[in-house]
């Protein structure tokens, strides 16, 4: 059975611009998706900042209203059967912020606990329980203002799973934590399908997303780009090559003549130390080296190397074509 | 009966941050002693042990007031901040029901308002306490906190579809305390405004508590100030579903 459905899901935002002289402008956050997500599977929403992703998962968890399009979770509609829905899924955000910092970890839980509906009896025995999961266990009855970040984070995901949903939304759940903080929050995320939960997670790490998901959509601009497991989306670059050339001080009209050049596939800018690297990934065959530096004329070049394509350039590539 | 424990755990809950804030707690304690004082000072003037006990009871009800009024708006604005705002509009329980705890909660810091108010009045300006029917009295105090935390609901509702809201809680403030007759009685103000004082519930709650206190007839205005309350909860509870769904069209539930 199918546990999310997007068809043609769109979502646009008015702002204003100006002081005296308003004027409203309508912004694409998310230009009409399709994507299904079978249940048991984690399915990863992956793009850069700004993609529509959180846009996204807004819709699927009831909290905005589709502009255009249907979305159905458990093959409920969210538009016309919010409740429903709210009682069945799990939503957890990154960063610091949904926690009532004046309150104890354990009176955190308590109160959603409430809010979600979770028997009395079993409430002390599932808080309990998810305390274990997240490591949280001995730390509960201190307030949440005191909390580390990657602990707020760890609170964050047993709010989201206290009334045992089926379906569990993470919106980039591991975002500013340090790398023993985020490989613990992975972790509990693998548990959960293994607990036969539907997982959607949205990230803006590739290597989280090619680690964690069954499937990933690479969605950038508003748009699904591509879909397909991690090694699909390898695949879709494994022929080319990488070519890297350390820079110093490159303009944004230099970085367009390059990608002009016929063969290369995609460009970016990489920021180390002091340097700025060029990162160029090219078709089949093509040897382009010399093209890329004769567009590089009057710029300092440092080292120049040439590498396999990894799934980090596949990314790259997808959300960096126009 | 799992509605009612959750009212209860949360108001509970709710009652322990208030608490917790020093800053929050510290306006609390000091707040409804300056009212006490001005409202003392300007009514010293008519010489009359009665007047200074309707001051008193007034400036008392000034401080629930204001507990409910100010709060109701900045304790939204504090969800907003906090992220948590759209963690309650996405859980499955009715939106009002999750925001009336919260308000019921500042109504609740607002009985410690009244008698701080009273006892300040007591000791530092040596004015009797008799109340002549006890019981009256507090059946009209829960009553009035009740119809407070109504209003207060009201005021939530609207605040999480407008983000400016929370200006409007202090704007209503003062107003308040004249129109509703808290410090003046409503004789005194013009025929046009007391329409206006009639649909308030403040205005039967703070005529309930003087009638139980100085001697008088206080269950109509006590039945009248519970009943404006009831319409102001069923007001919210029909207009929250139909707020949310606008908020959730804008996209302004995650906005600061």
């Amino acid at each position: 059975m199918v546990a999310i459905e997007a068809e043609g899901l769109r979502r646009t935002y008015k702002t204003h611009t100006g002081t005296f002289r308003r004027r409203a402008k309508e912004i694409e956050a998310v230009r009409g998706i399709d994507f299904e997500v079978p249940e048991g599977e984690l399915f990863g929403l992956l793009g850069p900042n700004g993609a529509g992703k959180t846009t996204t998962i807004k819709m699927l968890i009831t909290l905005l209203i589709p502009t255009a399009g249907t979305a159905r979770v458990l093959g409920l509609d969210v538009v016309k059967n919010p409740t429903e829905v709210r009682k069945r899924i799990g939503y957890v955000f990154g960063g610091e912020r949904g926690v009532y910092e004046r309150l104890s970890g354990y009176d955190n839980l308590r109160y959603f606990a409430e809010l979600y509906g979770v028997p009395p009896g079993e409430q002390k025995r599932r808080i309990e329980e998810l305390l274990e999961l997240v490591g949280l266990k001995g730390r509960e009855h201190e307030r949440a203002e005191g909390y580390s970040r990657g602990m707020k984070q760890r609170l964050h995901v047993a709010r989201g799973l206290l009334h045992d949903p089926e379906v569990i939304f993470l919106d980039e759940p591991t975002i500013g934590l340090d790398p023993v903080g985020a490989r613990d929050v992975r972790a509990t995320i693998a548990s959960l399908t293994e607990a036969g939960k539907t997982v959607l997670l949205t990230t803006h790490y590739m290597f989280e997303a090619d680690a964690l998901c069954d499937r990933i959509a690479v969605i950038t601009r508003g748009e699904i780009v591509a879909t397909g497991t991690p090694e699909d989306l390898k695949r879709g670059v494994a022929e080319g090559t990488v070519v890297e050339v350390e820079v110093y001080g490159v303009g944004d009209e230099t970085v367009e003549r390059v990608r002009g050049i016929g063969g290369v596939t995609a460009v970016a800018v990489e920021e180390r130390d002091q340097a700025q690297v060029l990162v160029v990934q090219t078709g089949p065959g093509a040897e382009l080296t010399q093209a890329i530096l004769g567009c590089l004329n009057g710029s300092d070049v440092g080292r120049i190397s040439h590498r396999e394509p990894t799934l980090e350039d596949a990314y790259v590539a997808l959300v960096s074509s126009e | 009966m799992s509605t009612l424990r959750f009212v209860l755990v949360s108001w509970k809950l709710q009652f322990k941050m208030i608490m917790r804030s020093p800053f929050d707690g510290i306006g609390n304690v000091i707040y409804p002693l300056f009212f006490a004082t001005t409202a003392f000072f300007v009514f010293r003037a008519g010489n009359s042990p009665r007047t200074l006990i309707y001051a008193s009871l007034g400036a008392a009800v000034m401080g629930m007031w204001s507990s409910v009024s100010t709060s109701a708006g900045s304790a939204m604005q504090r969800e907003r901040w906090w992220g948590t705002l759209e963690l309650l509009v996405a859980a499955p329980r009715h939106f009002s029901l999750v925001l009336f705890p919260s308000t019921l909660g500042l109504a609740t810091v607002g009985i410690y308002n009244l008698t701080a108010t009273l006892l300040w009045g007591r000791f530092a300006f040596g004015i009797p306490l008799t109340i002549e029917h006890p019981l009256l009295f507090a059946l009209s105090i829960v009553g009035t906190v009740l119809a407070f935390a109504g209003l207060g609901l009201l005021f939530a509702v609207s605040f999480v579809r407008f983000r400016a809201a929370w200006v409007l809680g202090n704007f209503f403030e003062y107003p308040v305390w004249l129109i509703c007759g808290f410090l003046v009685p409503l004789a005194l103000l013009p025929e046009w405004v007391r329409p206006i004082s009639w649909v308030l519930a403040p205005t039967w709650g703070m005529s309930a508590i003087r009638e139980s206190a100085l001697g008088g007839t206080p269950l109509p205005d006590l039945l009248l100030c519970l009943g404006l309350g009831t319409v102001y909860v069923a007001f919210a509870v029909l207009v929250t579903n139909r707020v949310l769904y606008d908020a959730r069209a804008r996209g302004s539930l995650s906005l600061t």
